[in-house]
Protein backbone atom coordinates (compact mmCIF):
# COMPACT_ATOMS: atom_id res chain seq x y z
CA UNK A 1 0.00 0.00 0.00
CA UNK A 2 1.35 3.87 -1.20
CA UNK A 3 1.75 6.26 1.45
CA UNK A 4 1.48 9.56 -1.61
CA UNK A 5 -0.88 11.56 -1.42
CA UNK A 6 -2.12 13.75 -4.32
CA UNK A 7 -0.93 17.45 -3.74
CA UNK A 8 -4.09 19.99 -4.73
CA UNK A 9 -3.90 20.21 -8.11
CA UNK A 10 -2.19 24.08 -8.26
CA UNK A 11 -3.80 26.69 -9.55
CA UNK A 12 -1.90 27.80 -12.67
CA UNK A 13 -3.13 24.87 -14.14
CA UNK A 14 -6.18 26.78 -15.44
CA UNK A 15 -3.63 29.18 -17.17
CA UNK A 16 -3.20 25.95 -19.73
CA UNK A 17 -2.64 27.89 -23.09
CA UNK A 18 -3.27 26.51 -26.67
CA UNK A 19 -1.24 26.62 -29.69
CA UNK A 20 -3.95 28.03 -31.76
CA UNK A 21 -4.91 31.27 -29.26
CA UNK A 22 -2.05 32.00 -26.67
CA UNK A 23 -3.68 34.58 -23.91
CA UNK A 24 -0.93 36.74 -23.54
CA UNK A 25 -3.51 38.45 -20.76
CA UNK A 26 -3.94 34.46 -19.09
CA UNK A 27 -0.21 33.77 -19.02
CA UNK A 28 0.71 37.00 -17.66
CA UNK A 29 -1.89 36.04 -14.32
CA UNK A 30 -1.06 32.63 -14.23
CA UNK A 31 2.83 34.44 -13.47
CA UNK A 32 2.76 35.35 -9.48
CA UNK A 33 6.47 35.21 -9.34
CA UNK A 34 9.02 33.13 -9.87
CA UNK A 35 8.89 29.26 -8.85
CA UNK A 36 11.52 27.98 -7.80
CA UNK A 37 15.25 28.97 -5.84
CA UNK A 38 16.51 31.67 -7.30
CA UNK A 39 19.36 31.58 -4.98
CA UNK A 40 22.23 29.02 -4.47
CA UNK A 41 24.73 28.74 -1.59
CA UNK A 42 27.65 29.95 -3.29
CA UNK A 43 26.78 32.77 -5.72
CA UNK A 44 29.54 33.97 -8.13
CA UNK A 45 26.73 36.49 -9.33
CA UNK A 46 23.87 37.66 -7.51
CA UNK A 47 21.09 39.71 -9.64
CA UNK A 48 17.82 41.00 -7.42
CA UNK A 49 14.55 42.56 -8.70
CA UNK A 50 16.33 43.62 -12.12
CA UNK A 51 14.21 45.68 -14.43
CA UNK A 52 15.28 46.56 -17.82
CA UNK A 53 13.58 49.41 -20.23
CA UNK A 54 13.86 50.19 -23.59
CA UNK A 55 12.63 53.92 -23.54
CA UNK A 56 9.16 53.24 -22.20
CA UNK A 57 8.96 49.35 -23.16
CA UNK A 58 9.64 47.16 -20.16
CA UNK A 59 11.61 44.07 -21.62
CA UNK A 60 12.36 42.74 -17.96
CA UNK A 61 10.27 42.94 -15.25
CA UNK A 62 11.78 42.42 -11.50
CA UNK A 63 13.96 39.24 -11.98
CA UNK A 64 16.09 37.81 -9.66
CA UNK A 65 18.31 35.26 -10.07
CA UNK A 66 21.86 33.69 -8.91
CA UNK A 67 24.36 32.49 -11.02
CA UNK A 68 26.73 29.64 -8.75
CA UNK A 69 30.21 28.71 -8.95
CA UNK A 70 31.70 26.49 -11.10
CA UNK A 71 27.54 26.04 -12.42
CA UNK A 72 26.20 25.77 -15.74
CA UNK A 73 22.87 27.91 -15.77
CA UNK A 74 21.14 27.67 -19.08
CA UNK A 75 18.19 30.26 -20.06
CA UNK A 76 15.24 29.61 -22.35
CA UNK A 77 12.32 30.93 -23.52
CA UNK A 78 10.24 31.96 -26.28
CA UNK A 79 11.50 34.39 -28.70
CA UNK A 80 11.74 38.07 -26.94
CA UNK A 81 11.09 36.76 -23.50
CA UNK A 82 14.26 38.84 -22.55
CA UNK A 83 16.65 35.89 -21.66
CA UNK A 84 19.14 37.81 -24.28
CA UNK A 85 18.49 40.84 -22.71
CA UNK A 86 18.69 39.52 -19.28
CA UNK A 87 22.07 37.94 -20.27
CA UNK A 88 23.38 41.32 -21.54
CA UNK A 89 23.10 42.76 -18.52
CA UNK A 90 25.87 40.68 -17.06
CA UNK A 91 28.59 42.04 -18.29
CA UNK A 92 27.07 45.31 -19.36
CA UNK A 93 26.66 44.75 -22.62
CA UNK A 94 23.43 46.67 -22.98
CA UNK A 95 25.42 50.15 -22.07
CA UNK A 96 25.97 50.33 -26.04
CA UNK A 97 22.36 50.82 -26.17
CA UNK A 98 21.43 54.17 -25.14
CA UNK A 99 17.64 54.22 -24.81
CA UNK A 100 18.28 50.92 -22.37
CA UNK A 101 18.13 51.51 -18.89
CA UNK A 102 18.61 48.85 -16.20
CA UNK A 103 17.85 48.96 -12.60
CA UNK A 104 18.02 46.41 -9.55
CA UNK A 105 21.24 45.22 -7.97
CA UNK A 106 23.49 43.13 -9.89
CA UNK A 107 26.62 41.95 -8.18
CA UNK A 108 29.68 39.99 -9.02
CA UNK A 109 31.56 38.33 -6.14
CA UNK A 110 29.13 40.65 -3.77
CA UNK A 111 30.29 44.25 -5.90
CA UNK A 112 27.65 46.31 -7.60
CA UNK A 113 28.58 46.06 -11.37
CA UNK A 114 26.73 48.92 -12.22
CA UNK A 115 28.44 51.26 -9.35
CA UNK A 116 30.04 54.10 -10.79
CA UNK A 117 33.45 53.45 -10.15
CA UNK A 118 33.32 50.11 -11.84
CA UNK A 119 35.72 49.58 -15.25
CA UNK A 120 33.57 48.01 -17.58
CA UNK A 121 36.51 46.98 -19.51
CA UNK A 122 37.75 45.11 -16.65
CA UNK A 123 34.10 43.84 -15.86
CA UNK A 124 33.95 42.42 -19.23
CA UNK A 125 37.62 40.50 -18.89
CA UNK A 126 36.19 39.04 -15.93
CA UNK A 127 32.55 38.13 -17.35
CA UNK A 128 33.78 37.24 -20.72
CA UNK A 129 30.96 36.77 -23.71
CA UNK A 130 30.54 34.46 -26.85
CA UNK A 131 27.85 35.57 -29.29
CA UNK A 132 25.58 33.58 -31.68
CA UNK A 133 27.46 34.27 -35.22
CA UNK A 134 31.71 33.65 -34.53
CA UNK A 135 32.86 37.07 -34.77
CA UNK A 136 36.89 36.64 -35.29
CA UNK A 137 38.86 40.18 -35.24
CA UNK A 138 40.04 40.21 -39.45
CA UNK A 139 43.50 39.14 -37.73
CA UNK A 140 45.32 35.58 -37.35
CA UNK A 141 44.22 33.28 -35.20
CA UNK A 142 47.35 33.77 -33.03
CA UNK A 143 46.19 37.08 -32.96
CA UNK A 144 42.34 36.64 -31.97
CA UNK A 145 43.52 34.86 -28.85
CA UNK A 146 46.53 37.22 -27.67
CA UNK A 147 44.81 40.20 -28.12
CA UNK A 148 42.64 40.21 -24.77
CA UNK A 149 45.93 39.50 -22.42
CA UNK A 150 47.82 41.94 -24.75
CA UNK A 151 45.44 44.92 -23.76
CA UNK A 152 44.81 44.07 -20.40
CA UNK A 153 48.80 43.14 -19.93
CA UNK A 154 48.30 39.69 -18.82
CA UNK A 155 51.62 38.33 -20.56
CA UNK A 156 55.24 40.18 -19.81
CA UNK A 157 56.86 38.20 -22.51
CA UNK A 158 56.72 36.69 -26.10
CA UNK A 159 56.84 32.89 -24.24
CA UNK A 160 54.08 33.75 -22.02
CA UNK A 161 51.90 34.54 -24.77
CA UNK A 162 52.97 32.34 -26.71
CA UNK A 163 51.77 29.93 -23.48
CA UNK A 164 48.37 31.50 -23.17
CA UNK A 165 47.41 31.25 -26.61
CA UNK A 166 47.96 27.51 -26.51
CA UNK A 167 46.74 26.74 -23.53
CA UNK A 168 43.38 28.85 -24.39
CA UNK A 169 43.20 27.28 -28.41
CA UNK A 170 43.73 23.91 -26.62
CA UNK A 171 41.26 24.26 -23.42
CA UNK A 172 38.62 25.68 -26.95
CA UNK A 173 39.72 22.43 -28.47
CA UNK A 174 41.39 24.13 -31.26
CA UNK A 175 44.70 23.82 -31.33
CA UNK A 176 44.85 20.62 -32.71
CA UNK A 177 43.54 21.66 -35.93
CA UNK A 178 45.34 25.04 -36.03
CA UNK A 179 48.58 24.90 -34.56
CA UNK A 180 50.90 24.87 -37.97
CA UNK A 181 48.39 27.59 -38.70
CA UNK A 182 48.41 30.27 -36.50
CA UNK A 183 49.71 32.87 -38.45
CA UNK A 184 46.51 32.73 -40.96
CA UNK A 185 43.87 34.94 -40.64
CA UNK A 186 40.70 33.50 -38.37
CA UNK A 187 38.13 34.01 -40.60
CA UNK A 188 39.46 31.77 -42.96
CA UNK A 189 38.36 28.93 -40.57
CA UNK A 190 35.15 27.32 -40.42
CA UNK A 191 32.36 28.81 -38.40
CA UNK A 192 32.37 25.77 -35.86
CA UNK A 193 36.37 26.33 -35.92
CA UNK A 194 35.52 30.23 -35.62
CA UNK A 195 33.03 29.98 -32.72
CA UNK A 196 35.92 27.97 -30.79
CA UNK A 197 38.17 30.85 -31.38
CA UNK A 198 35.84 32.91 -30.20
CA UNK A 199 35.85 31.19 -27.27
CA UNK A 200 39.46 30.55 -26.79
CA UNK A 201 39.70 34.50 -27.16
CA UNK A 202 37.40 35.01 -24.35
CA UNK A 203 39.14 32.09 -22.23
CA UNK A 204 42.72 33.73 -22.39
CA UNK A 205 42.09 36.86 -20.62
CA UNK A 206 40.93 34.17 -17.74
CA UNK A 207 37.40 35.44 -17.26
CA UNK A 208 35.56 33.88 -13.54
CA UNK A 209 32.20 33.96 -15.83
CA UNK A 210 31.40 32.86 -19.55
CA UNK A 211 28.13 34.66 -20.96
CA UNK A 212 27.17 32.36 -23.94
CA UNK A 213 24.07 33.71 -26.53
CA UNK A 214 23.59 31.40 -28.84
CA UNK A 215 26.61 29.70 -29.17
CA UNK A 216 25.58 27.00 -31.30
CA UNK A 217 22.78 28.37 -33.26
CA UNK A 218 24.68 28.77 -36.44
CA UNK A 219 26.84 25.82 -36.29
CA UNK A 220 26.03 21.90 -37.59
CA UNK A 221 26.02 19.32 -35.68
CA UNK A 222 29.71 18.51 -35.19
CA UNK A 223 30.50 21.74 -34.16
CA UNK A 224 27.36 21.79 -31.75
CA UNK A 225 28.97 18.59 -29.76
CA UNK A 226 32.11 20.31 -29.42
CA UNK A 227 31.16 23.37 -28.36
CA UNK A 228 28.75 21.21 -25.87
CA UNK A 229 32.16 19.20 -24.95
CA UNK A 230 33.50 22.19 -24.35
CA UNK A 231 30.71 23.86 -21.90
CA UNK A 232 31.48 20.29 -20.04
CA UNK A 233 34.49 20.88 -19.73
CA UNK A 234 34.67 24.73 -19.05
CA UNK A 235 31.95 24.50 -16.46
CA UNK A 236 34.40 23.05 -14.11
CA UNK A 237 36.13 25.84 -13.35
CA UNK A 238 34.05 28.96 -14.92
CA UNK A 239 30.71 30.08 -14.11
CA UNK A 240 28.77 29.78 -17.26
CA UNK A 241 25.11 30.89 -18.27
CA UNK A 242 23.99 30.28 -21.42
CA UNK A 243 20.93 31.51 -23.64
CA UNK A 244 19.63 28.83 -26.47
CA UNK A 245 16.78 28.03 -28.22
CA UNK A 246 17.32 24.21 -28.23
CA UNK A 247 15.81 22.89 -25.31
CA UNK A 248 17.82 19.72 -26.16
CA UNK A 249 20.98 21.83 -25.52
CA UNK A 250 19.77 23.45 -22.59
CA UNK A 251 18.63 20.02 -21.15
CA UNK A 252 22.31 18.23 -22.55
CA UNK A 253 24.59 21.11 -21.16
CA UNK A 254 23.01 22.62 -18.05
CA UNK A 255 22.88 22.35 -14.00
CA UNK A 256 20.41 24.60 -13.79
CA UNK A 257 17.60 26.29 -15.74
CA UNK A 258 15.47 29.46 -15.79
CA UNK A 259 12.72 29.77 -18.33
CA UNK A 260 11.77 33.17 -19.35
CA UNK A 261 8.52 34.30 -20.19
CA UNK A 262 7.45 37.93 -21.44
CA UNK A 263 10.18 39.37 -19.31
CA UNK A 264 9.68 37.50 -16.48
CA UNK A 265 11.75 34.77 -15.23
CA UNK A 266 8.78 32.00 -14.42
CA UNK A 267 10.74 29.00 -13.47
CA UNK A 268 14.43 28.01 -12.13
CA UNK A 269 15.26 24.86 -10.86
CA UNK A 270 18.01 21.64 -11.56
CA UNK A 271 17.65 20.94 -15.01
CA UNK A 272 16.53 17.18 -14.33
CA UNK A 273 13.57 18.28 -12.49
CA UNK A 274 12.46 21.35 -15.53
CA UNK A 275 12.80 18.78 -18.16
CA UNK A 276 11.24 16.05 -16.56
CA UNK A 277 8.54 17.79 -14.21
CA UNK A 278 8.29 20.85 -14.44
CA UNK A 279 6.32 22.95 -12.09
CA UNK A 280 4.63 25.85 -13.62
CA UNK A 281 2.30 25.05 -16.93
CA UNK A 282 3.54 27.91 -19.40
CA UNK A 283 7.47 25.93 -18.40
CA UNK A 284 5.63 22.91 -19.59
CA UNK A 285 3.73 24.07 -22.35
CA UNK A 286 6.83 25.52 -23.63
CA UNK A 287 9.25 22.48 -23.21
CA UNK A 288 6.58 19.98 -24.64
CA UNK A 289 6.11 22.51 -27.54
CA UNK A 290 2.56 23.50 -26.72
CA UNK A 291 2.54 27.11 -27.63
CA UNK A 292 4.43 28.85 -30.90
CA UNK B 1 -10.51 13.42 -21.87
CA UNK B 2 -7.51 15.09 -22.53
CA UNK B 3 -6.28 16.32 -19.32
CA UNK B 4 -2.49 15.81 -20.35
CA UNK B 5 -3.45 18.22 -23.29
CA UNK B 6 -2.48 15.82 -25.47
CA UNK B 7 -4.39 17.70 -28.27
CA UNK B 8 -2.32 20.82 -27.53
CA UNK B 9 1.05 21.17 -29.36
CA UNK B 10 1.86 23.22 -31.84
CA UNK B 11 3.12 20.47 -34.17
CA UNK B 12 -0.43 18.26 -35.28
CA UNK B 13 1.37 15.39 -36.40
CA UNK B 14 2.88 15.50 -32.58
CA UNK B 15 -0.51 15.52 -31.17
CA UNK B 16 -1.60 12.52 -33.28
CA UNK B 17 1.45 10.28 -32.54
CA UNK B 18 0.98 10.79 -28.86
CA UNK B 19 -3.15 9.99 -29.14
CA UNK B 20 -2.26 6.99 -31.38
CA UNK B 21 0.08 5.64 -28.26
CA UNK B 22 -2.70 6.35 -25.66
CA UNK B 23 -5.41 4.72 -27.55
CA UNK B 24 -3.25 1.92 -28.83
CA UNK B 25 -3.11 1.31 -25.19
CA UNK B 26 -6.38 1.44 -24.14
CA UNK B 27 -6.99 -0.82 -26.95
CA UNK B 28 -4.55 -3.19 -25.68
CA UNK B 29 -5.76 -2.98 -21.90
CA UNK B 30 -9.25 -3.91 -22.93
CA UNK B 31 -8.08 -6.92 -24.89
CA UNK B 32 -6.32 -7.93 -21.80
CA UNK B 33 -9.06 -7.56 -19.62
CA UNK B 34 -11.38 -9.55 -22.26
CA UNK B 35 -7.93 -12.35 -21.78
CA UNK B 36 -8.59 -12.18 -18.05
CA UNK B 37 -12.32 -12.48 -17.75
CA UNK B 38 -12.56 -15.08 -20.20
CA UNK B 39 -9.35 -17.21 -18.47
CA UNK B 40 -11.06 -17.11 -15.25
CA UNK B 41 -14.38 -17.69 -16.74
CA UNK B 42 -13.42 -20.83 -18.29
CA UNK B 43 -11.80 -22.20 -15.17
CA UNK B 44 -14.64 -21.64 -12.99
CA UNK B 45 -16.98 -23.38 -15.71
CA UNK B 46 -14.63 -26.54 -17.09
CA UNK B 47 -14.84 -24.59 -20.57
CA UNK B 48 -11.91 -26.07 -22.28
CA UNK B 49 -13.25 -24.50 -25.37
CA UNK B 50 -13.22 -20.89 -23.65
CA UNK B 51 -9.73 -22.08 -22.51
CA UNK B 52 -8.72 -22.62 -25.63
CA UNK B 53 -9.74 -18.94 -26.82
CA UNK B 54 -7.69 -17.49 -24.69
CA UNK B 55 -4.66 -19.14 -25.00
CA UNK B 56 -4.99 -18.92 -28.74
CA UNK B 57 -5.16 -15.25 -28.63
CA UNK B 58 -2.64 -14.61 -26.34
CA UNK B 59 -0.51 -13.71 -29.24
CA UNK B 60 -2.38 -10.66 -30.20
CA UNK B 61 -1.12 -9.20 -26.93
CA UNK B 62 2.28 -9.92 -27.38
CA UNK B 63 2.01 -8.21 -30.87
CA UNK B 64 0.35 -5.02 -29.57
CA UNK B 65 3.17 -4.67 -27.15
CA UNK B 66 5.70 -4.59 -30.06
CA UNK B 67 3.84 -2.22 -31.93
CA UNK B 68 3.37 0.25 -29.23
CA UNK B 69 7.03 -0.43 -28.38
CA UNK B 70 8.38 0.23 -31.43
CA UNK B 71 5.70 3.67 -31.88
CA UNK B 72 7.08 4.90 -28.53
CA UNK B 73 10.74 4.28 -29.85
CA UNK B 74 10.07 6.51 -32.78
CA UNK B 75 8.36 9.40 -30.35
CA UNK B 76 11.38 9.28 -28.59
CA UNK B 77 13.79 9.43 -31.52
CA UNK B 78 11.76 12.01 -33.87
CA UNK B 79 10.46 14.50 -30.96
CA UNK B 80 12.76 13.68 -28.26
CA UNK B 81 9.54 14.74 -25.82
CA UNK B 82 9.76 16.39 -22.38
CA UNK B 83 7.84 16.84 -19.00
CA UNK B 84 4.30 15.08 -19.30
CA UNK B 85 4.37 14.13 -22.42
CA UNK B 86 8.13 12.15 -21.91
CA UNK B 87 6.69 10.68 -18.83
CA UNK B 88 3.63 9.46 -20.93
CA UNK B 89 5.90 7.82 -23.04
CA UNK B 90 8.01 6.30 -20.46
CA UNK B 91 5.19 5.36 -18.77
CA UNK B 92 3.32 3.41 -21.63
CA UNK B 93 6.99 1.77 -22.14
CA UNK B 94 6.52 0.15 -18.83
CA UNK B 95 2.96 -0.11 -18.82
CA UNK B 96 2.74 -2.67 -21.26
CA UNK B 97 5.19 -4.74 -20.27
CA UNK B 98 2.76 -4.77 -17.15
CA UNK B 99 -0.33 -5.60 -19.57
CA UNK B 100 1.65 -8.34 -21.65
CA UNK B 101 2.37 -10.19 -18.31
CA UNK B 102 -1.05 -9.97 -17.34
CA UNK B 103 -2.05 -11.89 -20.69
CA UNK B 104 0.55 -13.97 -19.39
CA UNK B 105 -1.10 -14.75 -16.38
CA UNK B 106 -4.28 -15.24 -18.93
CA UNK B 107 -3.31 -17.57 -20.62
CA UNK B 108 -2.05 -19.84 -17.80
CA UNK B 109 -5.47 -19.56 -16.77
CA UNK B 110 -7.02 -20.87 -19.97
CA UNK B 111 -4.45 -23.58 -19.96
CA UNK B 112 -5.79 -25.26 -16.59
CA UNK B 113 -9.25 -24.62 -17.29
CA UNK B 114 -8.35 -27.07 -20.02
CA UNK B 115 -6.18 -29.74 -18.28
CA UNK B 116 -8.86 -29.77 -15.48
CA UNK B 117 -12.15 -29.73 -17.29
CA UNK B 118 -12.62 -33.41 -17.63
CA UNK B 119 -13.83 -32.72 -13.51
CA UNK B 120 -17.78 -33.06 -13.32
CA UNK B 121 -17.58 -31.61 -10.18
CA UNK B 122 -17.10 -28.15 -8.66
CA UNK B 123 -14.70 -29.10 -5.78
CA UNK B 124 -15.19 -27.32 -2.43
CA UNK B 125 -12.28 -24.39 -2.77
CA UNK B 126 -14.01 -22.89 -6.20
CA UNK B 127 -15.72 -20.20 -3.92
CA UNK B 128 -12.94 -19.06 -2.76
CA UNK B 129 -10.95 -18.98 -6.36
CA UNK B 130 -14.29 -17.20 -7.46
CA UNK B 131 -13.77 -14.68 -4.85
CA UNK B 132 -10.09 -13.87 -5.56
CA UNK B 133 -10.95 -13.82 -9.40
CA UNK B 134 -13.16 -11.77 -9.28
CA UNK B 135 -11.74 -9.02 -7.10
CA UNK B 136 -8.59 -9.32 -9.75
CA UNK B 137 -10.90 -8.48 -11.97
CA UNK B 138 -12.45 -5.75 -10.75
CA UNK B 139 -8.79 -4.11 -9.49
CA UNK B 140 -7.68 -4.97 -12.91
CA UNK B 141 -10.64 -3.11 -14.63
CA UNK B 142 -10.54 0.11 -12.11
CA UNK B 143 -6.46 0.31 -12.74
CA UNK B 144 -7.89 0.56 -17.14
CA UNK B 145 -9.74 3.42 -15.86
CA UNK B 146 -7.55 5.11 -13.91
CA UNK B 147 -5.41 4.95 -17.26
CA UNK B 148 -7.59 5.84 -19.33
CA UNK B 149 -9.06 9.11 -17.01
CA UNK B 150 -5.20 9.69 -15.84
CA UNK B 151 -6.72 9.86 -12.59
CA UNK B 152 -4.24 10.21 -9.50
CA UNK B 153 -6.79 9.34 -7.05
CA UNK B 154 -8.32 6.01 -8.61
CA UNK B 155 -5.05 5.07 -9.21
CA UNK B 156 -4.07 5.33 -5.75
CA UNK B 157 -7.17 4.02 -4.24
CA UNK B 158 -7.20 0.64 -6.58
CA UNK B 159 -3.41 0.27 -5.57
CA UNK B 160 -4.14 0.14 -1.91
CA UNK B 161 -6.83 -3.27 -3.14
CA UNK B 162 -3.32 -5.61 -3.53
CA UNK B 163 -2.78 -5.93 0.37
CA UNK B 164 -6.27 -7.12 -0.10
CA UNK B 165 -5.43 -9.59 -2.89
CA UNK B 166 -2.03 -10.72 -1.08
CA UNK B 167 -4.06 -12.10 1.74
CA UNK B 168 -7.14 -13.48 0.03
CA UNK B 169 -4.35 -15.17 -1.68
CA UNK B 170 -2.83 -16.46 1.07
CA UNK B 171 -5.78 -18.06 2.76
CA UNK B 172 -6.78 -19.67 -0.16
CA UNK B 173 -2.94 -20.85 -0.44
CA UNK B 174 -3.84 -22.50 2.97
CA UNK B 175 -7.21 -23.69 2.06
CA UNK B 176 -5.27 -25.65 -0.96
CA UNK B 177 -2.74 -27.27 1.26
CA UNK B 178 -5.33 -28.35 3.92
CA UNK B 179 -7.35 -29.81 0.99
CA UNK B 180 -3.93 -31.59 -0.38
CA UNK B 181 -3.67 -33.12 3.16
CA UNK B 182 -7.15 -34.44 3.60
CA UNK B 183 -7.57 -35.84 0.04
CA UNK B 184 -3.93 -37.19 -1.55
CA UNK B 185 -5.30 -38.28 -4.72
CA UNK B 186 -6.41 -34.30 -5.11
CA UNK B 187 -3.09 -32.83 -4.95
CA UNK B 188 -2.21 -33.09 -8.96
CA UNK B 189 -5.48 -30.83 -9.51
CA UNK B 190 -5.15 -28.47 -6.36
CA UNK B 191 -1.62 -27.87 -7.39
CA UNK B 192 -2.89 -26.53 -10.90
CA UNK B 193 -5.50 -24.76 -8.98
CA UNK B 194 -2.89 -22.96 -6.67
CA UNK B 195 -0.85 -21.94 -10.16
CA UNK B 196 -3.94 -20.29 -11.47
CA UNK B 197 -4.51 -18.54 -7.31
CA UNK B 198 -1.01 -17.73 -7.92
CA UNK B 199 -1.99 -16.14 -11.79
CA UNK B 200 -4.60 -13.89 -10.18
CA UNK B 201 -2.43 -12.80 -7.40
CA UNK B 202 0.78 -11.09 -9.64
CA UNK B 203 -2.18 -10.04 -12.43
CA UNK B 204 -2.81 -7.60 -9.05
CA UNK B 205 0.61 -7.38 -8.66
CA UNK B 206 0.91 -5.94 -12.40
CA UNK B 207 -2.06 -3.97 -11.98
CA UNK B 208 -0.37 -2.21 -8.87
CA UNK B 209 2.21 -1.38 -11.35
CA UNK B 210 0.15 0.02 -13.22
CA UNK B 211 -1.39 2.41 -10.92
CA UNK B 212 2.02 3.70 -9.36
CA UNK B 213 2.78 4.57 -13.64
CA UNK B 214 -0.56 7.03 -13.37
CA UNK B 215 0.41 8.31 -10.60
CA UNK B 216 4.41 9.04 -11.94
CA UNK B 217 2.45 10.00 -15.74
CA UNK B 218 0.46 12.84 -13.60
CA UNK B 219 2.28 14.00 -10.68
CA UNK B 220 6.10 13.01 -11.89
CA UNK B 221 6.47 11.44 -8.33
CA UNK B 222 7.38 8.41 -8.60
CA UNK B 223 5.77 6.08 -5.95
CA UNK B 224 7.37 2.79 -6.18
CA UNK B 225 8.91 1.19 -3.56
CA UNK B 226 7.55 3.38 -0.68
CA UNK B 227 5.48 0.89 1.23
CA UNK B 228 6.12 0.27 4.67
CA UNK B 229 6.56 -3.61 5.39
CA UNK B 230 3.98 -3.48 7.92
CA UNK B 231 0.95 -2.88 5.88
Amino acid sequence: MSTYTAPPTPSTESAATTAEAPDLDAQLASFTGTVGDVRVADAKMSMTDVDVHYGTAQAIHGVSLDLGKNEVMAMIGPSGCGKSTFLRCLNRMNDTIEICNVSGSLTLDGEDIYDRSQDVVLLRARVGIVFQKPNPFPKTIYDNVAYGPRIHGLASSKSTLDDIVEQSLRRASLWEEVKDRLDKPGTGLSGGQQQRLCIARTIAVSPEVILMDEPCSALDPIATAKIEELIDELGKNYTIAIVTHSMQQAARVSDRTAYFHLGRLVEVGVTNDIFTNPTHQLTENYITGRFG
Amino acid sequence: MDNLNLTQHTSHRFNEELEDVRNRVLQMGGLVEQQVNNGLKALLEFDSELGEQVVNKDHQINAMEVEIDELCTQVLARRQPAASDLRLVVMVIKTITDLERIGDEAEKLGRVAISLSSQSRRPAYYAELRHLGEHVKAVLRDTLDAFARMDVNAALKTAKQDGDIDREYDTLSRLLISHMMEDPREVRNILEVSWCARALERIGDHANNICEYVVYLVHGKDIRHTQSRSE
